[in-house]
């Protein structure tokens, strides 16, 4: 239940050791690595507690109109959003219905209604600036993009994706184990030192279609790696996960089997045994505190949202975890390291801003044949990386990045495939629009490019000069649009899709790619992989926290979310985010909490 | 109140009564032979909150339904514009049979309704599109200040309420609200006509509990089997048809689906 245990009073609450800002993914993993470090953990949430037992109760779990539709799981606009536009000269608005992008709100954050794709980064993802330079020299790189290696190897990250993986119980197949093939996995993947702790998910019906076809046309079609198990499964944890049966409420909701990966039901469990470990709920944090020379964090004020009373908490280590646009605003609100400036490119809070380019295409099935689209699992599916791959030859392309494709068939539910069927020109509405969106449900598959998103000089985060939150701060503002390396690669690879479609059986199929000059529409529900903003590096000049996630102005503040990555990749963030989570507590740990102080020397 | 086309003539000085007048001779169009009794009563407050006391029992028939938020008039105009927007055909049951008017006039008295789900604080400055919606305006607020400027117009424009229009005029209004060619208020006729579009289609697929979907024949339809969420011996069946019809959710109160989280 909500331990809404709000302090009255700081002198009656002994002072952690720790302060966690945000109760998602990354927060939960500091956690729970930090209590077993003997660290005593105060973990804030602006947002209510949810927990299995309550928000995923079959059936009110998975009511569509609550879930997906008026979205009960995700962040509350009428309290605090931010502003967008799509360039640096016009008028940022406020966001004031959420549809491009859901960020999560509560206890589990984001990590709640996720879907479950799982995925590793890639040495190359790690290392882009570098590789690029290396493989097409350095006149490759777009003048306006701000092309970066994250500082850290997937060599040194390899023992924390697969821990992760063990605690998310992920279902997939490997290829390579410690350099040995060992299964029809992604032959693209880099090598692993395990397994999967779970195997694939099956493929569903559209799934096995693309499977089939896409190996057809020459392609290396692999299974997703879901956190959705495949099995019952109980986690080095001891948290238990029942087997998914493809109910199709994934994205969106409380998986009411407890097969989804969450904060909730993969480390909450184990965590709120522990007496080192509080959980403050609906505490909204408004300021990190420094201290007078505003080198070291000396705790964070906070707002609890029921009683709007303010409360200060002291600590020795203060951990922000929150999403990746609340961590940014936060460092912003708090006066932590130097706002990025397009005009000048100095500052860095803020800078290298990104977001995942992703469109949809549709294959129409012939009308005997039923895809079944209610049936699925938020991670299962199948991809190809053939266009996502280190070794494809961007050169003659013309473009940094790449896209996996994929059948990822989730559940489709009616009321969101209602909406979103029509237009392009075909009829939204009337005869010809009923019977055209009911042959779409029952007869089409879907099929995502979900491409990466490069860095730019003129897309970034900021603080929004006119517009505030409930609390009275300004609210975030962002500046972002699509650029021609994002579209030139996302029509690239849509293209390939036809062959796919065809060898798939498609009575019709609708390719559906970026244009040049198409701005970003905030009205569209395109993804919630945002990034950056309080990027890792090398150098304070270009990122905000060092290789280790700590803040190269506070050496006492660590900064963990997809808020780190440079730039975007062609995968989902989650892997990523929880793989630099346990990256960066094992080495406070084993390093920092010996010797608190800089981890890197600027 | 405004309209884009058409500036104000003397027919547009055509009173309210003959508004009502209209919507009350009106009732029962859609429904053929089956009562329709709630043009037959007075008006309702329009503010009248939902509580256990009137709370529909949702296995009552749609046609039978007495609206809580909306006014005659603006009910009737919504079951003719849902009815456009899904109608009733070979596949089966248009908007009215299915309740979406029932459901929308119930969604009016939720957080979303009143707008708690949406950012509504200012300055409110128009901008591009793709900026999103910018308007002060809750749920309630775009029907209520858009529906009487409709019926309005169409008495300026065709002498006859929205209701009366033939189907092919009720679509050429429809459409002109969805392409942005007309605006009430300082509404954009596109973004009432989303508005509408969005709440019919929830009513026609959320679950029965809401109100609509009756009888759960929206997923019928679609064949969706709502509730059933368990799919482990039918996830790849190569392309046979889900062989059971749909569940929905338990009854639960009204009220307390509606309470918001």
């Amino acid at each position: 239940m909500a331990e809404n245990s709000h302090t009255s009073s700081t002198a009656t609450s002994p002072k952690p050791d720790v302060l966690i800002i945000g109760a998602g993914w990354a927060g939960s993993i500091m956690a729970k690595e930090l209590t077993e470090a003997g660290l005593s953990v105060t973990m804030l949430e602006r947002g209510k507690d949810h927990s299995t037992a309550i928000e995923g109760t079959y059936p009110k779990s998975i009511d569509e109109l609550r879930g997906a539709v008026r979205k009960r799981l995700f962040q509350k606009l009428a309290h605090s959003s931010l502003t967008i536009r799509n360039k640096p000269d016009q008028v940022a608005l406020p966001y004031r219905q959420l549809a491009a992008f859901l960020p999560g709100e509560g206890v589990g954050g984001a990590g709640l209604h996720w879907s479950g794709c799982h995925f590793r980064a890639t040495e190359d993802d790690l290392r882009l600036r570098s590789n690029t330079i290396e493989r097409y020299g350095k006149t490759f790189i777009p003048e306006d993009m701000h092309l970066q290696d994250y500082g850290v190897t997937y060599q040194e990250l390899e023992p924390f994706f697969d821990k992760a993986e063990k605690i998310f119980g992920t279902s997939g197949q490997a290829y390579t184990v410690n350099g040995r093939i060992v299964g029809q996995g992604n032959v693209f993947a880099p090598d692993r030192s395990d397994h999967f702790p779970l195997p694939a998910m099956e493929d569903t019906y559209s799934a096995s279609l693309f499977r089939k076809a896409a190996a057809k046309v020459g392609y290396n079609p692999y299974s997703i790696p879901a956190a959705n198990a495949s099995q019952p499964y109980t986690n080095p944890y001891g948290c238990q996960m029942g087997p998914c049966n493809f109910c199709g409420y994934c994205s969106g909701y409380a998986c009411y089997l407890y097969s989804k990966a969450s904060p909730n039901v993969n480390i909450l469990p184990a965590l709120r045994q522990n007496p080192r470990f509080k959980l403050i709920t609906q505490a909204n944090v408004l300021e990190i505190l420094l201290d007078g020379d505003r080198k070291k964090a000396t705790g964070v004020r906070y707002v609890n949202t029921q009683t709007l009373t303010e409360h200060t908490l002291t600590a020795d280590l203060v951990i922000l975890t929150a999403f990746q646009l609340h961590n940014v605003h936060l460092l912003l609100t708090s006066g932590i390291g130097q706002p990025y400036n397009p005009a000048d490119q100095s500052g860095t809070v803020g800078r290298n801003f990104f977001y995942q380019t992703i469109t949809s295409s549709r294959v129409w099935l012939p009308k005997n044949t039923f895809s079944n689209q209610f049936v699925g699992a938020g991670g299962a599916g199948v991809a190809i990386d053939d266009f996502n791959q280190p070794g494809f030859d961007r050169g003659p392309a013309g473009f940094i990045g790449g896209s996996p494709l994929w059948v990822n068939q989730a559940g489709v539910k009616p009321i969101t495939a209602a909406i979103g069927a029509g237009g392009k020109g075909k009829a939204r509405w009337g005869h010809t629009y009923k019977t055209e969106m009911i042959e779409q449900y029952q007869h089409s598959l879907g099929i995502e490019a979900h491409g990466s998103n490069m860095s730019y000089r003129d897309v970034y985060l900021d603080l929004d000069p006119t517009w505030r939150n409930a609390y009275g701060q300004p609210m975030l503002r962002m500046t972002f649009t699509w650029k021609d390396n994002d579209i030139r690669m996302n029509q690239y690879v849509v293209n390939k899709l036809q062959d796919i479609a065809n060898e798939m059986g498609a009575t019709r199929t609708q390719l559906n790619s970026l244009q040049y000059g198409q701005a970003f529409d905030s009205r569209i529900y395109q993804t919630t992989h945002l990034g950056g903003g309080a990027v890792m590096g090398d150098s304070p000049t270009t990122s905000v926290v060092n290789r280790y996630l700590q803040s190269w102005d506070v050496s006492n503040l660590f900064v963990i979310g997809s808020s780190a990555f440079p730039q975007g990749m062609g995968y989902n963030p989650t892997g990523l985010v929880a793989a630099l989570a346990y990256w960066s507590a094992h080495h406070i740990r084993t390093s920092y909490l010996a010797n608190p102080g800089p981890m890197v020397q600027a | 109140m405004t309209s884009s086309q058409h500036t104000h003539t003397p027919k547009a000085a055509l009173s309210r009564r003959r508004f009502m007048e209209g919507a009350a001779t009106l009732g029962g169009t859609l429904w053929g032979n089956t009562s329709h009794t709630h043009a037959e009563t007075e008006a309702h407050s329009p503010q009248q909150p939902l509580n256990a006391q009137t709370a529909p029992n949702i296995h009552d028939l749609p046609s039978s339904y007495k609206p809580q938020f909306f006014n005659d008039e603006e009910y009737l105009f919504l079951e003719h514009a849902c009815e456009r927007i899904f109608p009733q055909d070979s596949h089966g049951p248009g908007a009215c049979a299915l309740g979406v008017p029932r459901f929308i006039d119930l969604q009016m008295n939720t957080p979303y309704g009143r707008g708690e789900l949406w950012y509504l604080k200012g300055p409110f400055i128009n901008g591009p599109a793709e900026l999103g919606y910018q308007l002060p305006y809750s749920p309630q607020d775009l029907y209520r200040r858009t529906i009487t400027p409709i019926n309005t117009h169409c008495l300026m424009t065709h002498d006859a309420l929205f209701v009366e229009l033939s189907s092919a005029q009720q679509d050429d209004i429809l459409s002109s609200l969805e392409n942005g060619q007309l605006h009430f208020n300082d509404i954009p006729g596109n973004i009432f006509f989303e508005q509408l579009r969005t709440n019919t289609l929830e009513g026609a697929f959320a679950d029965p509990a809401y109100g609509g979907n009756y009888d759960m024949n929206g997923w019928q339809m679609m064949g969706f089997p709502g509730a059933r969420a368990d799919f482990m011996d039918w996830i790849n069946q190569n392309g046979a048809s889900y062989p059971l019809g749909p569940v929905s959710m338990p009854p639960s109160s009204q009220a307390e689906l509606n309470e918001g989280d």
